[in-house]
This record gives structure tokens, sequence and C-alpha cells, in this order.
């Protein structure tokens, strides 16, 4: 029988999260017995080529394409699972959540102290995937079935959730592993 | 009148002195009920509501509460524990909780009640509301984003330091912790020494140049469940 595939992807993310998955050290090799990666920066495939059971989620959405891969990877999934504390609560991209975004623009790219921009250009080719007003957690865009916590969550919670979800066994988390920070 | 009351707690029979709340008598047995706003030093405000149990059949704070001769409590229920669990979940959308930088982390007894739970992620959608802080107080700030209302400050300053230097004001969802001063922090007669800079469970009022002395992994509850040291009693 084919493995099963999981994806993952980082939005409005750092990659701590990602860099916490390769944290699992040596069962990393366990994790390539167990599964085969589709779309993920770990093996840089771009777009999904079929099903898979398990979509980890770092990062909320900060953008209209953070919302679109969201959603793709809500179809291709059978299981998402939404990767620290961005994914589960916006975090400190939402931090902008009560600033208007105007107003955050014109910090980033007019009034700040270190800021250069002698034409007042504010990005706005239309390659680049428009703000949104705010932040918007993952579980307000898609339905999510998981949440692992944590600012990472840290490599045991990652891998035991991994591997209760991909045998099919229930996810039960010791204490010490459920952590917001 | 006799000394000792007697009632039970899910079926187990707790013996209580006259006078005692539900949560004391709870406490001294070694049987722990989950609280936010209760703190043991202060009068109870019984306003969190996360130590609601079931006292012969209705809701009730164990904070407030006191106990009667053959009362029955309900306190270990799957109800009431989704009860809390939506408690705080709400305390955690109506502010803005960012753990990840909050010098209370590992200490905060909202973050470890929600360990205890099990809480992984709140249910509702977050409200990122706007709120304020205070740094003009040269040893004390105050950053509302994480205040839960519980009112210990509040209690504390007024009937513990004899001053006063935190109200609340508004109502609702608009009600917050406000300083009895013409402006800031700073002109209040807070003092660092006071209890009330002492009692705050979140990161609401805190001790400036005291932040993350602690490591991760040392903290208060980064291993054991708040409310552990509360079930060591029991014999």
């Amino acid at each position: 029988m084919a493995k099963p595939k999981i994806a993952t992807t980082s939005l409005a993310g750092c990659f701590g999260c990602h860099m916490s998955l390769l944290d699992i050290d040596e069962r990393i090799l366990k994790l390539i017995e167990l599964v085969d990666f589709d779309k993920s920066p770990v093996d840089d495939i771009k777009e999904f080529t079929g099903r898979c059971a398990v979509g980890l989620i770092e990062g909320g959405c900060a953008n209209e394409d953070n919302v679109h891969v969201l959603q793709e990877f809500r179809k291709h999934c059978d299981i998402l699972v939404a990767v620290g504390d961005c994914a589960i609560m916006g975090d400190i991209p939402a931090m902008r959540n009560n600033i208007p975004l105007k107003e955050c623009l014109d910090e980033a790219y007019l009034n700040g102290p270190s800021t250069y921009n002698p034409e007042k250009i504010i990005p706005n080719d239309k390659e680049l995937p428009l703000c949104l007003n705010r932040v918007y957690p993952c579980h307000e865009v898609v339905k999510i079935d998981y949440s692992l916590p944590g600012c990472p969550p840290n490599a045991d919670i990652l891998w035991q959730a991994l591997v209760a979800l991909l045998t099919n066994k229930p996810l039960e988390l010791p204490y010490e592993l459920i952590k917001y920070d | 009148m006799s000394d000792q009351i007697t009632f039970t707690i899910d079926g187990v029979s707790i013996k209580g002195k006259p006078g005692q709340t539900i949560l004391q008598a709870a406490d001294e047995a070694g049987i722990y009920i989950p609280r936010l706003c209760y703190h043991p030093e202060l009068a109870p405000h019984g306003s969190c509501r996360v130590c609601t149990v079931l006292v012969n059949g209705k809701p009730q704070a164990a904070c407030t509460q006191p106990i009667s001769e053959g009362m029955t409590v309900e306190n270990d229920t799957p109800e009431l524990k989704e009860h809390r669990c939506n408690i705080i979940d709400m305390l955690f959308i109506e502010g803005n909780h960012f753990c990840m930088f909050c010098e209370k982390s590992g200490n905060c007894e909202l973050q470890a009640v929600a360990y205890r739970l099990g809480i992984l992620a709140p249910k509702f959608s977050y409200l990122f509301p706007k709120k304020d802080v205070d740094a003009t107080h040269p040893d004390i700030f105050l950053d509302l984003n994480r205040c839960i209302l519980c009112g210990r400050c509040v209690e504390a300053s007024k009937n513990v330091d004899g001053k006063g230097a935190f109200e609340f004001v508004g109502r609702s969802i608009e009600k917050k912790i406000a300083v009895n001063a013409e402006a800031n922090l700073k002109d209040t007669n807070l003092a660092v020494t006071d209890k009330a800079a002492d009692v705050c469970p979140v990161g609401t009022i805190n001790k400036k140049r005291t932040a993350f002395a602690v490591p991760i992994g040392k903290r208060l509850y980064d291993k054991k469940p708040i409310g552990s040291e509360i079930e060591e009693r029991k014999k």
C-alpha cells in the first residue's frame, strides 16, 4: 500500500514551526517511512500532486495568497492541522489587527525612522498579493480539524500528533507538551 | 452549633468549618476546584465563574458560597469542564493574549488553567480589541491587553493597601481597569511593594526590570499543572 501523504506550508509565519518539525532529530527517518511529502517547502513541491492525509498549516492569513493556499490545503487534505500560535490566533503578525492597514503601510514605507523612500511609493505591483485588512487565524477562513499550540510547538508535540493522526490513534497529549509560548 | 460541617464533593465526604466557602474547604481537603479571580488573601469577588460547581444541582460560585451540612457539590463533571473551557476561551478571545512574548508566560494563571483543562485553541473568533498600555510608572507597567477583569488589584489596593489605585470603569465588553488619577499610573500613589502590584494572575500588572528571570522549564506551571499543590494536600 502506498504511504499516506502529508503537505505543509508556511503562510504568515516565520518558518519556526517548520524548523521545529525538523527538530524531531533522528525520528525524521521514521517519519519518511511513515509518509511521503507532497506540496511542502521541505521538498519544494509547489502544487498538490494528489490527495493528502494530513496538511500542516503554519501561520495565519495576512494576504490574499495566504487565503488561496489555505483553501487549496483544505481542498486536498483529509485532516488540516493549525500548527503554532500564528495559525491558531494570528500571533505576532496579528499585532497589526487593531491598527488600520493604511497606518501600518504608512509606517513601514513612508514614516519609519530608517525609511528612505523619496518617491513615497507604497508597493502596489499587481504581482504582489494584496494585504488583508487584518490577519485572520486559519480557523476563521477554513475548517480546521486540530490545533497544536506553541511558538513554536515543540518537536515532541508535532511528532506525537503526526504519529497519532497517521496511525489512526487518539490524540492524547501529555501536560508538559501543551504550551502557548 | 457544631464546629464541623460535613458535605460531599463528587461523592467524597468532606469536613469543613463553619463560615468556610466551598473553595476553602475543598482546598483544605486537597480537592482542586479550578478558579481564576479568587486569591486566598483577598475577599472573593465571584466574578470569573470558573469555580462554578453544582450545589444540590444548582450552579454556584465555589469561592463565595458557604458550606452547609449535608450539601452535595459536583465539581469534576464533563458539563462543568465544558462550562469552564468556554469561560477560558472567551477570556482569551476578548483580550490580546500574546503568550509568546508575555513575561508572565509560564507563571500565568489564565494560561495555567487553560493548560490544565487541555485547551489547544479557543473555539471562538478573536476580537482583537484595542487596549491601552501604561508604562508611565517608574517601577510598574500596566498592559490592559492581557487583563481578565478578575478584580484582584482593585480589591488589594482598596482593602489591603488602603489606596484605591485601581477601579473598574465601563460596562459589559467596554468594562476595564482604570487608574485612580487624573492621567496615568505614575499619578497614583501605587508603590511596587503594594499588594496590588503582586496579585495580578496574568501579565497586566508587571514589575519593571523583573521579567524573564526564570528560564523556560523552571517556571511555575511548566511541569506541574496549576492546582497540583492543592491536590498534594490530599491524604
